[in-house]
């Protein structure tokens, strides 16, 4: 059967994630712009969209981030909320998706659903939701609910959630409605709702899924269209790859069904001397002296500021068991005290400094693409030739100007080389990635 | 004739413009003159979401007032405070809030909760209102400092948790918030907050909770009174908004003729020529500081109001011009919001 056979399409597509927290956005330059304001956010979408992006995505945090007990002070942080500042992005583009990441913990699934088909409405059927399940206490003390998710029960809280959104979307017969009423009854609330939006032009919102456990492949083979991946690296993509469609194909999907980009960087020049340069600069504005302390402090639990950065990792123990949630997903539940003494001996034998070991560790250097133009781009091509990603999610070190050497220079050449679009196909998210009409999910279900 | 009030201004509900006409809708209200569009939350059929509708009109628009209806009963209060701040930094600090309370079966039913009614009511919307102002006060106006030479982008001494709890005779499910925002303080400081009047005063949401008041009666003759019975209770302080349907005579039509087929709203309401409906709001501008017009048909009466009903008030002196530039809270002429958390004095020296 061929549709359990995976075919590379022979392109690849771009994303833009904009962060809009963490150390990767540099801040220290005299080019970083403003975090907030809604010009940074036209004029990076309206650059995508020049250079024939499929999507612009939106991350999301429910609590802002803190360090040693305290909101952390050294990273951008603090961003508009995702879906209002897409539904405003709507009105200054035509053809870019706009993918709001959004948390099925702690949001209702009625609720979000309305939502998300307004801003697929009004966007003329470019939305998308990048489904995230992050659960925590810490991030539950902001809202009505509080923490009363386990984690283990995370993905499948989300399923039910997604199944309940999907039935939202699919319940008005044609274009004019009526509705079918939706029930859902879990194991932590109750649905009962008519809703109110017909389909849109396509179909319904497109879904994204990021995260990277087992049980959040298998979430994403069943579900999602897309996804948001952890894999940029040319062999572990490939086996990243195959991992997902055999998983698609065992959840009785195609093999082509679930697509995939990578989380990635770009660090471009005319000539690899020249990007080389620019890496070494961009480094060190992304994790400066403050930062490499304060990144061992989250591991160690305890102030760090006596030692000196260029100096060796601190000789005392963490006083912590584990590293909390505090600064945000990436850093939950590592073995505190395992991993400082792993980290010593590594440093020691590589000859690093605290700023340099830290630097390693943070600069994203598995997803950085480095280079001159042509070379990333021949690069690039040979993912698209092997299909091992759909595209990259490119998250630019610089705002609002962090994709304007991309879209002017590496855009022309993938183009050149055939394995990127010089044109929109449609004009809906759907239509552009090349995404099949979703099939009418089942109203009797029980989830 | 000439009036001797102070001018006021003039509100549109786009509620009915949907999703399809949106732009155009809006578009046309900001170049008749109008002052605010407001994005009605309505449970039917075809009605997107009034926050992103009111998000959409934002980087379109350069001086209506973007002001959607938000409830505050089944809705998160933290998400409903990140969602109107980032309201404020698209539309350039012209947003604000109708904080309304459902009191529909079916609204609790969607979210799984229990029906909250009566003198509850109140009390969601009061709490979800002060969740939502400690929240955009969380962050101080000047805390993002991007300090390079000690490496700090944020004054932590500048970000306040909010620490809200609900109060001990709360009468629906208590909950606490902890903050701070998600977002930096919006660019008013704080979003002017409108209510109806009905759910405004002693035992309901607090006078000084909101900035403005909406103000319903039966009819346009009793609307007068009524402004002056809410401001005689709620004193002076608050902007009184008057609320009005209008059914124009429209391309060849009577407005008798469409009034047939419209629904009831409660409010008062006018039908007829715009000669006439100058003249009501003249007066009506007299009492209140501002009227909210629901128009049966958006496209049709915006026609009419644009054409013959704005210009003859502006003639009449009654019409506040367009406010270049200026945010939600010029227009209420709220002076600057003051920072609940601030820890730095402005303008003054020790
Ligand atoms: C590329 C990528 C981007 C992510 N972005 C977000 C985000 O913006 N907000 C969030 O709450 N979680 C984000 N997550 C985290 C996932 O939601 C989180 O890991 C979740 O708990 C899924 O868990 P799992 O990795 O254990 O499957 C992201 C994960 C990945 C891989």
């Amino acid at each position: 059967m061929t549709r359990d056979i995976f075919q590379p399409s022979g392109q690849i597509q771009f994303g833009i994630f904009f962060q809009g927290v963490n150390s990767g956005t540099v801040w220290k330059a005299a080019e970083s712009g403003s975090q907030t304001d809604f010009e940074s956010f036209r004029r990076i979408v309206q650059t995508a969209e020049r250079g024939k992006f499929a999507a612009f995505f939106l991350g999301e945090g429910l609590r802002l981030r803190e360090h040693l007990g305290r909101p952390h002070a050294l990273d951008v942080a603090g961003r508009p909320d995702a879906q209002t500042m897409l539904a405003a992005l709507a009105s200054v583009t035509k053809n870019i998706g706009l993918v709001a990441t959004q948390n099925t913990t702690y949001n209702d699934p009625a609720d979000l659903a309305h939502r998300l088909s307004s801003l697929d409405l009004i966007s003329g059927g470019r939305a998308a939701w990048n489904v995230v399940t992050t659960d925590n206490a810490w991030t539950g003390a902001n809202f009505r609910r509080g923490g009363y998710l386990d984690h283990a029960d995370r993905y499948k809280h989300a399923e039910a959630f997604v199944e309940t959104a999907k039935r939202i979307w699919d319940s008005w017969e044609t274009a004019e409605g009526p509705a079918r009423p939706v029930l859902h009854e879990g194991q932590h609330y109750t649905v009962d709702v008519t809703p109110r939006l017909p389909r849109s032009a396509q179909y319904r919102p497109v879904l994204f899924q990021a995260g990277d456990s087992p049980e959040g492949r298998d979430f994403a083979a069943r579900q999602a269209d897309v996804i948001f991946s952890a894999h940029p690296k040319f062999d572990d993509a490939v086996e990243f790859r195959r991992d997902i469609v055999a998983r698609s194909v065992a959840a009785g999907r195609g093999a082509n069904a679930v697509q995939i980009m990578p989380a990635s960087e770009f660090i471009l020049a005319a000539t690899p001397e020249e990007a080389e340069e620019k890496k070494a600069w961009v480094r060190s504005l992304q994790i400066g002296p403050q930062q490499a302390i304060a990144y061992l402090e989250q591991f160690w639990g305890r102030e760090l500021s006596s030692y000196d950065p260029d100096g060796p990792l601190p000789e005392i123990d963490p006083v912590v068991e584990e590293t909390s949630e505090t600064r945000g997903s990436g850093f939950h539940g590592a073995k505190a005290r395992q991993l400082a003494d792993q980290w010593r001996a590594e440093a020691k034998d590589k000859g690093l400094s605290i700023r340099q070991f830290v630097t390693s560790k943070t600069a994203r250097i598995d997803s950085t693409f480095t280079g001159s133009y042509s070379a990333v781009a021949d690069h690039l091509a040979e993912y698209a030739r092997v299909g091992a990603v759909d595209g990259f999610n490119i998250s630019p070190w610089l705002i609002p100007t962090g994709l304007d050497d991309i879209v002017n220079h590496l855009v022309p050449e993938l183009q050149e080389r055939g394995v990127y679009p010089t044109e929109y196909r449609g004009t809906t998210l759907r239509e552009n990635l090349g995404l099949e009409t979703p099939v009418r999910s089942e109203h009797s279900v029980q989830v | 004739m000439s009036i001797s009030h102070t001018p006021g201004f003039l509100a549109i509900e786009l509620d009915g413009a949907g999703y399809q006409d949106l732009a155009g809708a809006v578009l046309a209200a900001e170049s008749a003159g109008f002052h605010v569009a407001t994005f009605q939350d309505a449970p039917r059929a075809g009605r997107a979401n009034a926050l992103q509708r009111a998000a959409f009109a934002g980087p379109i628009t350069r001086t209506i007032a973007v002001v959607p209806e938000v409830d505050t009963v089944y809705t998160e209060p933290f998400h409903i405070s990140t969602q109107l701040a980032s309201l404020d930094y698209v539309s350039g600090g012209r947003a604000g809030w109708i904080a309304t309370a459902d009191e529909s079966p079916e609204a609790a039913a969607a979210v799984g909760r229990s029906f909250v009614s009566g003198e509850a009511l109140a009390q969601e919307a009061a709490a979800s209102i002060e969740v939502g102002r400690r929240l955009w006060d969380s962050w101080e106006d000047d805390a993002v400092i991007r300090d390079v030479a000690t490496g700090r982008y944020l004054d932590v001494d500048k970000l306040h948790y909010a620490d809200f709890e609900t109060p001990a005779d709360f009468a629906a499910a208590p909950y606490s918030v902890k903050g701070p925002s998600i977002i930096p303080r919006p660019l008013q400081g704080q979003l002017p907050v409108l209510a109806a009047a009905s759910l405004v005063g002693e035992g309901l949401v607090p006078v000084e909770a909101v900035d403005a008041v909406l103000v319903s009666a039966p009819t346009p003759g009793l609307l007068t009174a009524e402004i002056r019975d809410v401001r005689a209770r709620l004193g002076g302080s608050l902007a009184v908004v008057a609320e009005l349907d209008v059914v124009l005579d429209a391309r060849g039509q009577a407005a008798e003729a469409r009034v047939a087929s419209l629904p009831e709203s409660g409010r008062a309401r006018y039908a007829g020529p715009a000669a006439g409906l100058v003249e009501l709001l003249d007066v009506l501008l007299g009492e209140a500081d501002g009227i909210r017009l629901h128009p049966a048909a958006v496209d049709v009466d915006l026609e009419e109001l644009s054409r013959l009903v704005l210009p003859g008030l502006r003639r009449s002196g009654s019409l506040l011009g367009p406010l270049q530039d200026g945010t939600f809270r010029d227009l209420l002429g709220l002076g600057p919001a003051q920072n609940r958390y601030a820890t730095t004095a402005s303008g003054t020296g020790n």
